[in-house]
């Protein structure tokens, strides 16, 4: 049975209140953070080996350490539960069923940066969550875990929950700090990043919402032992939320080190492929990660078995990996057609680009309407090196990270399923009945003996 | 050691000493010619503006003397600033080049191309941009995105069309302005300026938002289809106002005046702002004191018009720009015929012909 940090009591009956929270251990971590100082926490965290659970997997403890401490200037923690990804669910699920986690999370978070205002900006669709969790605070808030002096210890602190207004782009950490600060949800030109001048222009840290709740386990059992859970620097553990042709799909936590078949076929997790399918491809990490044939997905382009860990899913960079992203696993059978879900997560980020800078506001819609194309048989087959010239102008070249989020998809499929886009275009007219299957990519590849 | 440390940078293998803070942008137009990179977002007296267009991108590949490391990603010019050591390629660098390319191409993708019926064609940032940068032909085929004209206020028109979300008026009127009227409403490709119910602008600085505007998408209702600017002579004048600092830009025809702007410099930006009083309203000759005829770039389409006896600059050449062969400024006389300084504009009757222009008159 799997190491379980985070979901342990998620299955309690009434474990969403206070009192039944309590009662198994909640708020521990809080009575044990107040009796060591600021520094030893980040310093624990730092020892966890935590990394980001936002996307970027940036190592929290040393995010932690940057964050700029001039005198007399109030730090803030900001809570990024925008979750918009496609095929991302998992904050949802933490703050759904167990939004005492993150309060307690974020208790221990704000003491050790010393944030006495901590914001939770929350996408504006989850909006049933935020009476959850506006009910969480005001039960710490009255059992003394919230408010002035909390504890004796001379530590203030309000959690309080802002709802956006349905953007994907404000999950973008400036976005979001911009949007919570009452204007427009454009990302911001770095640097100065957010922990020189982040909210109000004073120092501030945006952790991902399981980022924040994973430091409950932490402190509670010390960042030692967290960090001896998991392989290499993908320390602890992982929400995934599993999505697609799969059998279960749900959320589902790993300790990264149980292998990418495991994860898909297995009674524990996935289940397998629904219906008995073949699996044709999977986009690991949330819509803006690489997606990969079924072949490269199971086994490295070394024929090592690919297993569920950041460095692991990352293997062979962009030619032949993908990342761990946010946790969106996302499966396709062999029913899928990879030009149509190419097209459709095209038109997100078409719809979802901001529109700040140039190449991502008018390169995203050219890629859309391409694909859309290519998709209805109306596509030429230089419409093919088109879209790459495109998503390569795109990428790298913007303000943020959505302009490249929307190239990699587009990227991906193209280097892995190029055959497929094709077929679309030599046959315009079976391309709308039937879809092009399976075909070889899940076929064994060839390990050339030289690499190794 | 009375003198404020400097940093020392290399851009294009040119290198200049700049005060620490200054952008790469800021550096590069301290040494001038080609190796400055176009931009069409930055405003030097806007703050905040920059980074949006892309068009400005460089390649650091040094970072700096204490870190030598380069830049993984291609860099915005105009919001990143110096470090001491670092060395900057512009258009020594293909990557740079490539990109460029592809912005100037995203950012024609969805422009009208309607030059030919478009005030601002002369003196538009983008025309000087896709010339020098941009491809011949555009391979998007699909439907350009259409806007209504509207009407922002008795004096400006808005032809959001044309507009390339530089962001530079919305700072403009933050800046200039105790209340800003307009904005960017909606998200991405649907993005446009506009104001709310319509609302006219009605600010007495607001009309310089027509003049940090690169493109035809604020144009003066004064001056709408009166004239092309290249027919028009620019002659720097003041006033005393009791607005602003009263000194403007005439494009004169003959005695009459069409057009009144500020005074733009070497880099297309307005030297001082003005009021919508000098603006709009002073349009006759007696209300100004004329200093002389304006200096014009020989490279613009607009220093056409007659100034005899000029001297002919020669072109700034970059000999230390490795691999690339300077590129010659492109002298409009030599290309058109309907350019010649020795016809006097001014004293033809109504609106110029190309006859007027022919060596043999056919009378
Ligand atoms: C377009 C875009 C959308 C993002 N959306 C989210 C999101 O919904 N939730 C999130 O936690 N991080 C999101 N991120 C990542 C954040 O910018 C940031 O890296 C993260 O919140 C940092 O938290 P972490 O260090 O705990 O991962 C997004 C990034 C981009 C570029
Ligand atoms: S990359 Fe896209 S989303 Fe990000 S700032 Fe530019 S236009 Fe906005
Ligand atoms: S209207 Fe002109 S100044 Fe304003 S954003 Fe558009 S192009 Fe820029
Ligand atoms: S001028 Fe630098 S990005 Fe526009």
């Amino acid at each position: 049975m799997a190491i379980k940090l985070l979901l342990e009591n998620a299955h309690i009956e009434g474990i969403r209140s206070y009192d039944v929270y309590r009662k198994h251990g909640g708020y521990r971590s809080v009575e044990k953070a107040f009796k060591m100082t600021p520094d030893e926490i980040v310093e624990e965290v730092k020892k966890s080996g935590l990394r980001g659970r936002g996307g970027a997997g940036f190592p929290t403890g040393l995010k932690w350490s940057f964050l700029a401490k001039p005198e007399g200037v109030p730090r803030h923690l900001v809570c990024n539960a925008d979750e918009s990804e496609p095929g991302t669910f998992k904050d949802r699920y933490l703050m759904e069923f167990l939004p005492h986690l993150l309060i307690e999370g974020l208790i221990v978070s704000s003491f050790a940066l010393n944030s006495n205002h901590t914001y939770i900006y929350i996408r504006g669709e989850y909006a049933w969550i935020v009476d959850i969790l506006d009910q969480a605070i005001a039960e710490a808030k009255n059992n003394g875990w919230l408010g002035k002096n909390i504890l004796g210890t001379g530590f203030d602190c309000e959690i309080y929950v802002h709802r956006g207004a349905g953007a994907y782009i404000c999950g973008e950490e400036t976005a979001l700090i911009e949007s919570l600060e009452g204007k427009r949800g454009n990302p911001r030109i770095k640097p100065p990043f957010p922990a020189v001048q982040g909210v109000w222009m004073r120092p501030t840290v945006v952790n991902n919402v399981e980022t924040l709740a994973a430091v409950v386990p932490i402190i509670n059992n010390g960042g030692e032992a967290y960090s001896k859970i998991g392989i290499g620097k993908s320390t602890g553990t992982k929400l995934l939320s599993a999505c697609g042709n799969i059998n279960k799909p749900g959320i589902y936590e790993i300790d990264m080190t149980c292998s990418v078949e495991e994860f898909i076929y297995s009674d524990e997790y996935c289940g397998g492929i629904a219906k008995g399918k073949k699996l044709k491809a999977c986009i690991p990490g949330g819509s803006s990660v690489p997606i990969l044939p079924a072949n490269l997905l199971l086994k490295t382009a070394k024929g090592e078995t690919r297993i569920m860990s950041y460095e692991s899913l990352a293997d062979g960079g962009f030619a032949t990996g993908s990342m761990m992203g946010s946790g969106g696993f996302e499966v396709l059978d062999e029913d899928q057609c990879v030009v149509r879900h190419t097209m459709s997560l095209a038109r997100f980020y078409n719809h979802e680009s901001c529109g700040q800078c140039s190449p991502c506001r008018e390169g995203t819609g050219w890629m859309y309407k391409i694909l859309k194309n290519l998709e209805y048989g109306k596509g030429k087959m230089s419409d093919i090196d088109l879209l790459w010239d495109i998503q390569r102008k795109i990428e790298g070249n913007t303000i943020c990270p959505l302009g490249d989020a929307a190239a990699w998809p587009v990227a991906a499929a193209i280097r892995h399923f190029r055959d497929e886009f094709e077929w679309h275009v030599l046959n315009p007219d079976e391309s709308q009945k039937r879809n092009y299957g399976l075909a070889h990519y899940a076929d064994p590849i060839h390990v050339p003996a030289a690499v190794g | 050691m009375s003198e404020v440390q400097k940093f020392k940078v290399t851009i294009d293998n040119i290198a200049v000493e700049v005060a620490p803070g200054t952008t790469i942008l800021n550096a590069a137009r301290m040494i001038g010619g080609d190796v400055t990179p176009p931009a069409m977002c930055y405003y030097s007296k806007l703050q905040d503006s920059g980074g949006k267009c892309r068009t400005c991108l460089v390649e650091v590949s040094k970072g700096s003397e204490k870190d030598p490391r380069p830049m993984p990603k291609l860099v915005a010019s105009c919001r990143t600033t110096v470090m001491d050591g670092m060395e900057v390629k512009n258009i020594t660098s293909d990557k740079v080049l490539d990109a460029r390319k592809g912005v100037v191409e995203f950012l024609l993708m969805n422009h009208p191309l309607d030059c030919p019926v478009c005030d601002q064609a002369g003196e538009c940032d983008l025309q000087d941009l896709s010339y020098e940068h941009g491809t011949e032909k555009t391979r998007y085929e699909f439907d350009r995105r259409t806007f209504e004209k509207e009407d922002i206020g008795p004096y400006i028109q808005l032809h959001m069309t044309r507009c390339i979300l530089c962001f530079r008026c919305v700072y403009t009127a933050d800046q200039l302005t105790n209340k800003r009227q307009h904005g960017i409403l909606d998200r991405g490709e649907h993005s446009e300026i506009s104001t709310y119910l319509s609302k006219s602008l009605d600010n007495e600085f607001i009309g310089n938002v027509i003049d940090v505007c690169p493109v035809g998408a604020l144009t003066d209702k004064t001056f709408r289809f009166k004239n092309r600017v290249w027919f028009t002579k620019a002659v720097d004048a003041h006033r005393d106002c009791p607005t602003c600092s009263g000194k403007v830009r005439l494009w004169m025809r003959g005695e009459e005046v069409f057009r009144v702007t500020a005074r733009k410099d070497q880099w297309g930006e307005v030297e001082e702002w003005i009021c919508n009083d000098c603006r709009f309203h002073k349009k006759e000759t007696k209300d100004w004191v004329i200093e002389g005829p304006t200096k014009i770039r020989r490279s613009s389409v607009m220093s056409q018009n007659h100034y005899i006896n000029e001297v002919v600059p020669q072109p700034e050449l970059i000999n230390d720009v490795i691999g690339k062969n300077p590129k010659l400024l492109f002298d409009i006389h030599s290309e058109s015929d309907v350019n010649r300084p020795d016809v006097d504009l001014s004293k033809i009757e109504g609106p110029a012909h190309s006859n007027d222009f022919k060596k043999n008159k056919p009378e």
